[in-house]
């Protein structure tokens, strides 16, 4: 009896500290995701007082428009673009200044301080790096004797030039998960494998990587995830041009929802990315031999 | 020191130290270019004469004063409301055994999984509903249940001993003396680490402010650069955007610089976001 | 340190308290003394910001009563959409500056009103108020033969041109081009290569990024369609992209990049090209009078403004932003707005603004002011503008504005991106302009 009181009482305290967060998390993520999932189905536009019930019909229209389908090749691409070279780079960049020696210091400043400056920052400085013929690319280019390439003004180079520059911001942050991932891993290992006579390249194929597996995993969630919402680049550097060869899909998102108030055809873009998300998730989940990371 | 392998090529070092010096020239592009007289040619380094007047011309041209206000009242109360959110849920899921407990992961989980920065049609309605657009708390709002910092400082909850809060309990304190007294202080350095990581998000973040706000009262910095940005007021442009580049950046950049350490150490822990 | 540990948070959560108060605070005040909140794009160069504030503070001093808050909200795109999430967000303004084309979906989605009534109310002198508008300007007002809007920042394309580099090739600095072959012959005299055959300097300049493409493209399409006919039909429901002359015009452009090479390659940002002017990297661009002051403050050689070179004839957009007043605000705010206008467009007012922008006072009597003959006196490159006025045209103007401006910018991208070719563009253009409008058939 006595015992049974506790577990209510337990019961109540518990639910009550969690209330503040609940109540946050229930307004802001949980139900949002089933208003986007009932307005997914409706037509509703500025000046409408009630959504109006259509079926699959915002679906189909996605479904069945060119631009959709490029703006998610878009995503794709971009997310192709990044994820590897930033994964790669944050790898070579972490085992570079994974241990005490002259520079490191000053190497692992330079390579994080991108990821504390403001997207709207960096891609500000960028534009100017890109910008046609007066840009410091083209000007470099020019120097070297080549033609400029107006980078943000061509389909095929738009993608590259802001992959390339968010993997410039994106590399130092990964480069410090691999870098706690490294410095798990015993020094005895190498040392043995010194003494075997296997060094530097093939140390590090027989031991690092195979020991790195969870963070890899890890990391590529990370990156593939921040890279799909990145958003913030596209309202400065070029809007979505040339034809919509930059616009990702959250700018979409926001085009659709902000720009041309459709909010339906938002929210069903919005469940289309939550179904993106949750695809990545279980990607982490599945494949992951570990337990969830955060136990 | 645990070491990784320690021979290295020497063609490896070198490269490495050209990559960290390639890696700097934005920065340094920028911030010779906002104290440099403007010029119509683009140069690594700035070949002309110094000058404080990019800075003032835009400090004036625009209101960043109150945009950093703004900017520091959401930073600290956001932080400061998750303060209490998250030390809270997160003693509920470390100590107590609860029924329930396992949909409050699953809440918990959905927002791992979903960053509020895909939801911002579906928030932005709610804000409506509740009558906050244009407003410094709607901005915030959505940012007040963290799952990651529960999650963070659930982590650091567990380590603490059990009896050191039965003692306290003997003592007579009350559940909230209990974890203010006990917990609170021993997780100092998760505490920090979820600041640094919640203060340069919102330092950072963009697109939902930008939808939230309509007036000077309430824009944020990053906003505030991207309408000067675009609307590019003067000629000369870059030496005045990379002025304003470079007065929204510096706080944390600066910082940065001089706490290292800190700031790496807090963002490992902020890949379970 | 558990003591500051505490303190700490105990300073955060007053420092909340007080934001979410302060917050809170601002909805509760009262109203005596009337605020009207005012949105208000700037797309042209120079501080305008603080133009506007000494309006609103002008207005103040002779209407103490009436407090006008104007608020900033960043170029045109941008005020579209924060006016529209304004009232999305319920939260409207209570009068605005919006761009002249987004009338028909101010008008349709009930977000402003008409404003006949006040026009009415106010008799003769009304009508006479109306009637001293510049048609080319008043033109672009109406929606179903309602006023919905009165122009204020309106602007017009013109080209300018650097006289000293004119003098260089041996072309006559004050005699522009006046017609498309003219523009190529002394675009291509202006084009300038060093030893290398890379360009210093283009003969030629245009924005075409998004946003501003289908402005300049407007130009190009009443130069060269037949009688001078628009993009678009005046009632905003059709869409004529697909047109031989139209596609004849993208074309002209095409050849400007690729075939002449007078014209950067790829997307120039409207942003850049007059630093680029300024910087004697184009010797010709096609840009919005808005920025006369900014460029007469910053050349450092001798300018001289132009014409838009017709081809069938003369042709030129207008554009800029006009006066609405919302729906769904009391009638005593709407009534305070209107007189807040009549104000900010008295004859003086607009010269002065004139003047100090470059946009073109829409108002006939602006231009018999002193105020404007000094002006003119001083800067003899300004009247090109109003000189023009007769020959312009509004800007794509439909349904869903926004939309269609987005459907024009991106089709004239893959053409100048070689994606398709100029009739493959118009023509998915005009199937996607199509698709949208159909609704409004």
């Amino acid at each position: 009896m006595k015992k049974m009181k506790r577990t209510v009482k337990t019961n109540l305290t518990a639910w009550a500290l969690l209330a503040p967060s609940l109540v946050f998390l229930l307004t802001f993520t949980v139900f949002p995701i089933f208003r986007s999932i009932y307005l997914g189905f409706t037509r509703y536009e500025l000046g409408m007082m009630k959504p109006e019930f259509i079926g699959l019909k915002n679906y189909v229209d996605l479904f069945g428009s060119a631009i959709f389908w490029k703006i998610i090749g878009n995503t794709v691409a971009f997310s192709l673009m990044t994820v590897i070279p930033s994964m790669v780079l944050g790898l070579a960049l972490a085992s570079l200044v994974n241990h005490k020696r002259k520079g490191v210091g000053f190497l692992r400043t330079s390579f994080f301080y991108p990821v504390v400056m403001p997207m709207i920052a960096i891609a500000s400085i960028w534009m100017f790096i890109y910008m046609a013929d007066s840009g410091m690319l083209d000007q470099f280019l020019l120097k070297l004797g080549m033609q400029p390439m107006n980078v943000l003004s061509y389909k095929e180079s738009v993608k590259p030039a802001m992959a390339f520059m968010y993997v410039w911001k994106e590399a130092g942050y990964l480069m410090i998960f691999f870098l706690s991932g490294l410095q798990n891993i015993s020094g005895e290992l190498y040392e043995a494998a010194r003494i075997d006579g296997a060094t530097g390249w093939t140390a590090f194929k027989k031991i690092t990587l195979p020991l790195l597996g969870p963070t890899l995993l890890f990391v590529s969630t990370i990156a593939l995830t921040n890279s799909i919402k990145l958003v913030d680049h596209i309202v400065i550097m070029t809007e979505g041009a040339p034809n919509n060869a930059s616009t990702m899909l959250l700018f979409y998102i926001y085009q659709q929802g902000f720009a041309w108030f459709d909010q339906a055809k938002a929210s069903a873009l919005t469940v289309i990315m939550l179904v993106i998300m949750l695809a990545i998730a279980m990607l982490q989940f599945v494949k992951s031999d570990r337990k969830i990371h955060y136990n | 020191m645990k070491t990784g392998h320690k021979h290295f090529h020497p063609a490896f070092t070198i490269g490495g130290m050209a990559l960290g010096i390639i890696w700097l020239i934005p920065l340094i592009w920028m911030v010779g270019t906002a104290f440099t007289e403007a010029s119509y040619t683009m140069s690594i380094l700035p070949k002309t004469k110094p000058t404080l007047d990019n800075l003032k011309y835009v400090w004036n041209a625009v209101p960043f004063g109150r945009y950093y206000l703004n900017t520091l009242i959401v930073v600290v109360a956001t932080y400061s409301v998750q303060f209490v959110t998250v030390t809270l849920a997160a003693y509920a899921l470390a100590v107590l055994k609860f029924k329930g407990e396992k949909l409050i992961f699953i809440i918990i989980f959905i927002q791992i999984i979903i960053p509020n920065d895909v939801l911002i049609s579906p928030n932005y309605m709610m804000l409506a509903d509740l009558g906050l657009t244009d407003t410094k708390l709607g901005i915030m709002l959505p940012f007040f249940g963290s799952a990651f910092g529960i999650f963070l400082l659930r982590q650091m909850f567990k380590t603490v001993p059990l009896a050191l809060s039965e003692a306290a309990t003997i003592d007579g304190c009350n559940l909230i003396q209990i974890i203010r007294h006990v917990y609170v202080p021993s997780s100092k350095a998760a505490y920090l680490s979820f600041a640094l990581v919640s203060v340069s998000y919102h330092w950072n973040n963009f697109l939902w402010p930008l939808i939230v706000t309509n007036s000077p009262e309430n824009r944020t910095l990053t906003v505030g650069l991207a309408l000067f940005a675009k609307s590019k007021e003067a000629v000369m442009q870059w030496a005045n955007v990379c002025a304003a580049t470079f007065i929204i950046s510096a706080p944390l950049v600066i910082a940065f610089f001089i706490f290292q350490k800190r700031f790496i150490n807090s963002f490992v822990s902020s890949g379970i976001k | 340190m558990r003591n500051k540990l505490i303190a700490l948070v105990l300073i955060l959560g007053i420092i909340t308290m007080a934001t979410i108060g302060a917050a809170g605070g601002q909805e509760a005040k009262t109203s005596e003394k009337m605020e009207l909140t005012f949105f208000y794009p700037v797309m042209v160069g120079g501080p305008l910001t603080k133009l506007i504030d000494q309006l609103s503070l002008d207005y103040q001093a002779v209407n103490p009563n009436v407090t006008v808050k104007p608020v900033y909200t960043g170029n045109y795109d941008d005020t579209v959409v924060k006016i529209q999430t304004a009232i999305q967000g319920k939260n409207p303004p209570d009068f605005f500056i919006n761009l002249a084309t987004q009338r028909f979906s101010m008008a349709s989605t009930g977000v402003a009103i008409p404003l006949d009534g006040f026009i009415a109310a106010d008799g003769a002198q009304g009508k006479a108020y109306i009637e001293d508008f510049l048609p080319g300007f008043m033109e672009d007002s109406f929606v179903d033969g309602k006023i919905y809007s009165i122009p204020f920042q309106r602007s017009t394309m013109v080209m300018f041109y650097n006289k000293d580099a004119f003098k260089e090739v041996g072309l006559d600095p004050n005699k522009p081009p006046t017609t498309w072959a003219e523009l190529v012959d002394y675009a291509t005299k202006l084009t300038k290569r060093d030893a290398a055959g890379n360009v210093e300097r283009y003969g030629v300049g245009l924005a075409l990024n998004s946003g501003s493409a289908q402005w300049g493209f407007t130009g190009f399409a009443l130069q060269n369609s037949i009688g001078g006919k628009n993009l678009m039909s005046e009632d905003g429901k059709k869409a004529y992209f697909d047109t031989p002359e139209n596609v004849e015009a993208l074309q002209f452009w095409l050849d400007l990049q690729n075939k002449y090479k007078v014209m950067q390659g790829g997307i120039v940002q409207w942003t850049d090209l007059p630093t680029q002017f300024l910087g004697g990297k184009v010797a010709m661009i096609y840009h919005t009078t808005g920025n006369l002051t900014n460029i007469s403050n910053n050349a450092k050689f001798a300018f001289g403004t132009a014409f838009l070179p017709g081809n069938k004839q003369l042709g030129a957009p207008t554009g800029g932003g006009n006066f609405y007043i919302s729906a769904g605000i009391s009638p005593e705010r709407q009534k305070a707005a209107w007189e807040f206008i009549k104000f900010a467009t008295s004859p003086e007012r607009l010269a002065q603004w004139n003047i100090d922008t470059g946009y073109v006072a829409p108002r006939a009597s602006s231009f018999d002011t002193q105020l404007m003959k000094d002006y003119w006196a001083r800067m003899p490159q300004a009247k090109v503008a109003f000189e023009q006025i007769p020959y312009a045209k509004p800007e794509l103007t439909t349904y869903e504005a926004s939309r269609m401006w987005r459907i024009l910018n991106d089709n004239i991208q893959s053409a100048v991106t070689g994606e398709a070719t100029a009739a493959q563009a118009m023509r998915n253009a005009q199937a996607q302009a199509d698709e949208v409008l159909k609704k409004y058939q």
